[in-house]
């Protein structure tokens, strides 16, 4: 079609050509430099500016500070909005990213300033450790974010793929393991016919083992115990009867399949974990804000 | 004698049952030969309750109600497969177990008394002479039927293709298997291992309750022509004992109750009471030729000769339906109508197009006639002028015709745009040097132009204004496609100035067509399958290359290890260093995807250089920047030892997995990836709740992966048959589907090789983000779940195809990349990212 030029094309031409850099880096660190300026704005200020009696939150420095930690704190609580409402423009989620990782660091400096090192048994000290719990499980979030892919891609194939440095084929993910496994369990269903009671019901047991069992504490550690797959492969000898060396390689495939399947969910649930307390620490947080701001007010 | 008719009609699909039903409301002796015992195959194999859409919207069916003396036309409604073959039951007056009779509440559903005949396939057609009738029609089973003029409207589909053993014949042989079900304790034998005979032995045996002992015979030991989903789905029920897979075995005779086979052992007699054969089919070209009915060229995709009535080169044969070229119901309807209706009367109809056609020619000066404009069109442009007044019709309806002052724009360079310009008066300019716009080489009346980007998918290589008052006619890729596959003409007259522009183009300012015509006349196009080798490391052959469309992977081989170089996009050409500086071969070029290139003779273009030493400066100066670069990656990829081997096969990868083709594909770097499937809702909430990407699936490398994701392809593979042509390159470059004309038929789905086309109904509206967040309602963000859409959809919604559009019409661009919170996701156009640098990049956080 001709069509005039528009700003859509030079705007995909850039993206095409833009090189693949990760949120921590992002713009050469745009968002750290920001973060460190304003940290130690922070820091000159409250060792520069005369504040009586003592530095204070309530001092009008103090309040400074503390308007600027709350328009952060709810500012970064927004993210979650933000990612989740795929609104038009020209906005990255990279770039929220980046953003949301070094303010939120450059908060613990303008939060703490904020106290004044006055802690306490109150509403105040406990949004202050709610901030600092939010703060700490997010550092834990970079970590795991900026170190775990890596781990997961650099995963072992699928049992079955000839050469370790041939391209993975992905389809081969979650749901099609499943289904492997369950092609898997139908021939076990048939190989084991000829086996004795004892073997039978091994098998058996592993069949009807859910995959997914173990819970929490499993899928973190990756360390399943209790899986009947594993006690009957240790039970049914390879070289056995022919009966025996079928079903004993096929559950050994079962075993591996299950295995890859159980560390990338361990992977997986280490990439979330952390997650179960930033963000309840969050709500926690603004609530906490709330009462600290409300009765700041309401004892002025 | 048998029975003598005005007409018999073959076929009854849309288009054999128009003109069935119009003959039988005008009394016309007639007569309707289906060759399945049923009407409609087509739409009958259709999947039960599939809807069946009115297309194309836009025209206008000749209908107007059943009553008595009304002599408009047949009805029709887009509706389910079952009601429309339920009307056309009750037209015929069929009783049929498997379609329910339609609703008719206002008693509207007319019985017209169609003559009709099933199982009567058509074997033979012979004209007589002397007679009193002009036909005689032979039938399968032996009868005849004799007619003074015959409606051929048998469709494209063609005849499932035979055993090629004695016992072809044999009554347990079935090229179809409507459900698996009906087939209980039977011993099955399926010969085919494309996908229809995988899908066939898969659901007679993987059900242990239906008792079959199925055997799937498997010429060779590969299963090529089957997706791989199918072929591993197969293998492991050949593991699991459920089937047996023959491999290298072949059918040597069916026998009753068994056929013989012959193994890589020797022959078997394997027992069985039904053989499905699913090897494919023949199209019905040569039975039509047996007629002695014309087509318009050799190409296969080429159509019958017919006149503006329909008629085929054999006096009294009319040919109408997607057998004609029309692949859509409306158009079948109203052909059969007119047909009928010119057989009645003598006369011909108004085609139905006139109203679409003033449209089309609405801004052109002067207003004039729609058979001013396509008189002018025909006679003005040189490519028109084998056409009859029919074909013309059809074109100009795909096209968009214009008129454009001196000066005004018709496209710029670095458009996309595959579409297809001729000019049926006046004359354009075109700027050929980017740098100065003053520069600009004329193309004058009756000539095309965009030719270019037509055969290669690319980009417009120069800028092209009007140079006086011009009218042109942009013709989409479908139609000049279509125009160029059915005259040869038309074809090498494209090829010849396409060859001819792109040599201009490449060597810059200075060459007329008269210093180049010696090598066009002697440029040959030779096509390469992708992997193929086109210049071999060392030789010493001299001839120099164009890529007219794909892409070409240059490598550099040392011993067994070889490393990749670049990738050379279409419009670009190689093999000058040999030619120029008379060296061997110094690296290896091969397709990269299914390309076609130009070959010239190395000595003609040395004698040309010789003439032009302008040329030759250029020439050397393109030459000098590719062997530093060359050299330079040389240099780089000695010092970075390892990641070298690492960076070549990361591209021959990404090379694998298309991107040879590809314009603007997503990337996902796996070592910033946390597996949020942020992109995917985001793709999803973008667009209207479906998720046009699959991040988890598709291949990985070195860790880049590729999602299952539109790789926006220079020539689409999708588009290669969309009969409302609702496929189209837009105005970004992106390859889109418009939802409205799309009919659902999933073509493009079938013809992506890189399977990112789903067919889906478009879901329900969801609650709005707030109410999810606040009030937990619906199904929160990205694409819901299958349950949740199939229990608020609206139940009559039709499948359309889905698929990327790179977020046309979206500010800020693919919300994919935007909405990655680790910068993970990209999109790139892989002419620019294949390279050393782009691929070692040190992409840590």
């Amino acid at each position: 079609m001709a069509s005039v030029p528009n700003n859509r094309l030079e705007q995909d031409e850039r993206r095409r050509d833009a090189d693949h850099i990760g949120f921590l880096k992002y713009r050469r660190y745009r968002w750290l430099w920001i973060a460190l300026i304003v940290s130690i704005l922070s820091i000159v200020g409250y060792a520069f500016i005369e504040q009586e009696p003592r530095p204070n939150g309530g001092s009008w420095y103090g309040y400074t500070l503390g308007t600027i930690g709350l328009l952060l704190i709810v500012w970064l609580s927004l993210l979650g909005i933000r990612k989740r409402n795929i609104s038009e423009g020209r906005w990255s989620l990279k770039a929220w990213t980046s953003a949301h990782i070094y303010l939120g660091l450059a908060l613990t400096i303008i939060g703490t300033l904020h106290t004044g090192f006055q802690i306490g048994w109150n509403v105040h000290t406990l949004a202050y450790f709610l901030m600092l719990l939010v703060i700490v499980s997010g550092i834990w979030g970079v970590f795991a974010y900026a170190s775990l892919p890596s781990a997961l891609a650099a995963e072992p194939m699928l049992p079955g793929s000839d050469k370790p440095d041939a391209p993975r084929d992905r389809r081969q993910t979650q749901e099609s393991m499943l289904e492997d496994v369950a092609a898997i369990d139908r021939q076990l269903n048939v190989a084991a016919q000829p086996l004795g009671r004892a073997q039978c019901d091994l098998v058996i047991a592993a069949l009807n083992q859910d995959i997914f069992y173990g819970g929490a504490i499993a899928r973190l550690t990756g360390a399943y115990p209790g899986c009947k797959t594993k006690q009957a492969l240790q039970n049914i000898a390879q070289s056995g009867s022919e009966a025996e060396t079928s079903v004993h390689d096929l559950l050994a495939r079962r075993s591996e399949i299950l295995g890859l399947i159980r560390r990338r969910l361990r992977t997986k649930a280490l990439l979330e974990v952390w997650l179960f307390f930033h963000i309840p620490a969050t709500i926690a947080l603004l609530a906490a804000l709330l009462a600290h701001v409300v009765s700041v007010f309401y004892y002025w | 004698m048998s029975d003598l008719y005005e007409v018999a009609i073959i076929g009854s699909g849309p288009a054999g049952m128009s003109a069935a039903g119009q003959a039988a409301k005008r009394g016309m002796s007639h007569i309707l030969l289906e060759k399945t015992d049923h009407l409609s195959d087509t739409i009958y194999k259709y999947q039960k309750g599939k809807h069946v859409m009115a297309t194309p919207s836009d025209l206008q069916l000749r209908a107007g109600g059943y009553e008595e003396g009304v002599l408009k036309g047949m009805e029709f409604e887009e509706g389910t497969r079952e009601r429309i073959l339920g009307i056309w039951n009750t037209h015929c007056g069929i009783e049929a177990a498997d379609i329910p009779v339609p609703d008719d509440p206002n008693n509207e559903i007319q019985t017209f008394d169609i003559n009709y005949k099933l199982n009567a396939e058509v074997t033979k057609v012979e004209q007589v002479d002397g007679d009193d009738a002009r036909f005689t029609i032979t039938l399968k089973d032996g009868g005849t039927v004799r007619a003074n003029a015959i409606i051929l409207a048998i469709g494209t589909q063609g005849n499932p293709n035979k055993l090629r053993c004695p016992g072809a014949d044999h009554p347990m042989i079935t090229s179809q298997l409507d459900d698996p079900e009906d087939h209980i304790d039977k011993n099955v034998i399926v010969v085919g291992t494309g996908d229809a005979g995988i899908e066939n032995a898969m659901g007679l045996a993987t059900d242990p309750a239906l008792g079959n002992t199925v055997t799937i015979l498997n010429r060779g030991t590969d299963f090529a022509k089957a997706k791989i989903p199918n072929s591993t789905g197969l293998k492991n029920a050949d593991e699991a004992g459920e089937l047996r897979i023959a491999y290298r075995t072949s059918p040597v005779e069916v026998r009753d109750g068994e056929m013989v086979v012959e193994g890589a052992e020797g022959q078997e007699v394997i027992p069985c009471e039904m053989i499905i054969a699913r090897i494919g089919s023949q199209p019905p070209r040569k039975f039509i030729e047996s007629m002695g009915i014309e087509f318009t060229s050799e190409d296969r995709s080429a159509f019958p000769i017919l006149s503006d009535e329909f008629e085929s080169t054999v006096k009294g044969i009319f040919v109408i339906g997607a057998l004609a070229g029309y692949p859509l119901i409306k158009h079948c309807m109203n052909q059969g109508y007119d047909v009928i209706e010119y057989l009645a009367t003598g006369e011909a109809v108004e085609p139905a197009d006139q109203p679409l056609l003033e449209q089309v020619f609405e801004g052109l000066p002067g207003n004039e006639s729609v058979s001013h404009w396509l008189h002018v069109y025909q006679e003005n442009v040189e490519l028109f002028q084998g056409l009859s007044i029919l074909q013309m019709r059809e074109l100009m309806l795909d096209s968009t015709c214009r008129a454009y002052a001196p000066g005004d724009k018709i496209f710029e360079r670095g458009d996309p745009g595959s579409s297809l310009f001729a000019i049926a008066q006046g004359s354009v300019a075109v700027e050929v040097n980017p740098s100065d716009p003053s520069i600009t080489v004329p193309i004058g009346q009756g000539s095309i132009f965009g030719e270019v980007g037509l055969v290669s998918g690319r980009r417009r290589g120069a800028t092209i204004r009007a140079a006086e008052d011009v009218v042109l006619v942009e013709l989409s890729r479908k139609a000049a496609l279509k125009l160029i596959g059915s005259s040869p003409e038309a074809s090498e007259a494209v090829k010849r100035i396409s060859i001819e522009r792109q040599m201009l183009q490449m060597f810059g300012s200075g060459l007329t067509p008269d210093d180049i015509k010696p090598l066009v006349d002697s440029a040959q196009t030779e096509e390469f399958p992708s992997g193929k080798v086109v210049i071999q490391q060392g030789d010493d052959d001299k001839d120099i290359f164009i890529v007219r469309f794909g892409s070409m992977e240059v490598s550099l081989e040392d011993g067994d290890k070889s490393t990749f170089l670049s990738l050379i996009p279409a419009g670009s050409f190689f093999g000058e260093m040999a030619v120029i500086d008379g060296s061997k071969r110094t690296s290896t070029v091969k397709a990269a995807v299914k390309s076609e290139v130009i070959r010239l003779p190395g000595q003609m273009f040395l004698d040309l250089l010789d003439k032009k030493p302008q040329l030759r400066e250029r020439a050397l100066q393109i030459m000098e920047e590719r062997k530093a670069s060359n050299e330079d990656l040389e240099d780089r990829t000695r010092d970075a030892g390892d990641s070298v081997a690492n960076y070549t096969s990361s591209a021959e990868f990404l090379i694998k997995q298309g991107m040879g083709e590809a314009t603007d594909a997503l990337l996902i770097d796996e070592r910033l990836c946390v597996g949020c499937d942020n992109c995917e809702k985001a793709c999803a909430d973008s667009h209207d709740g479906l998720s046009r990407l699959d991040r988890e699936a598709g291949k990985s490398f070195a860790n880049l992966h590729v999602p299952i994701s539109c790789r926006h392809c220079e020539i689409p593979h999708c588009m290669a048959d969309c009969p409302p042509n609702a496929i189209q390159r837009r105005s970004n470059g992106e390859v889109s589907i418009d939802a409205e004309t799309c009919i659902g038929c999933g073509n493009c789905a079938t013809f992506c090789p890189y399977e990112v086309i789903k067919m889906e109904k478009a879901p329900p509206e969801k609650p709005s983000l707030f109410d999810w967040l606040v009030f937990g309602s619906g199904p929160g963000p990205g694409e819901a779940s299958y349950a949740w859409r199939s229990e608020n959809a609206d139940p009559g919604a039709a499948k359309k195809a889905v698929k990327c559009d790179m977020c046309a019409g979206i500010d800020g661009g693919p919300a994919c990349v935007r909405a990655c919170p680790t910068g993970a996701a990209i999109r790139v156009s892989p002419d620019k990212f294949i390279n050393f640098a782009k691929l070692t990049e040190d992409v840590e956080n």
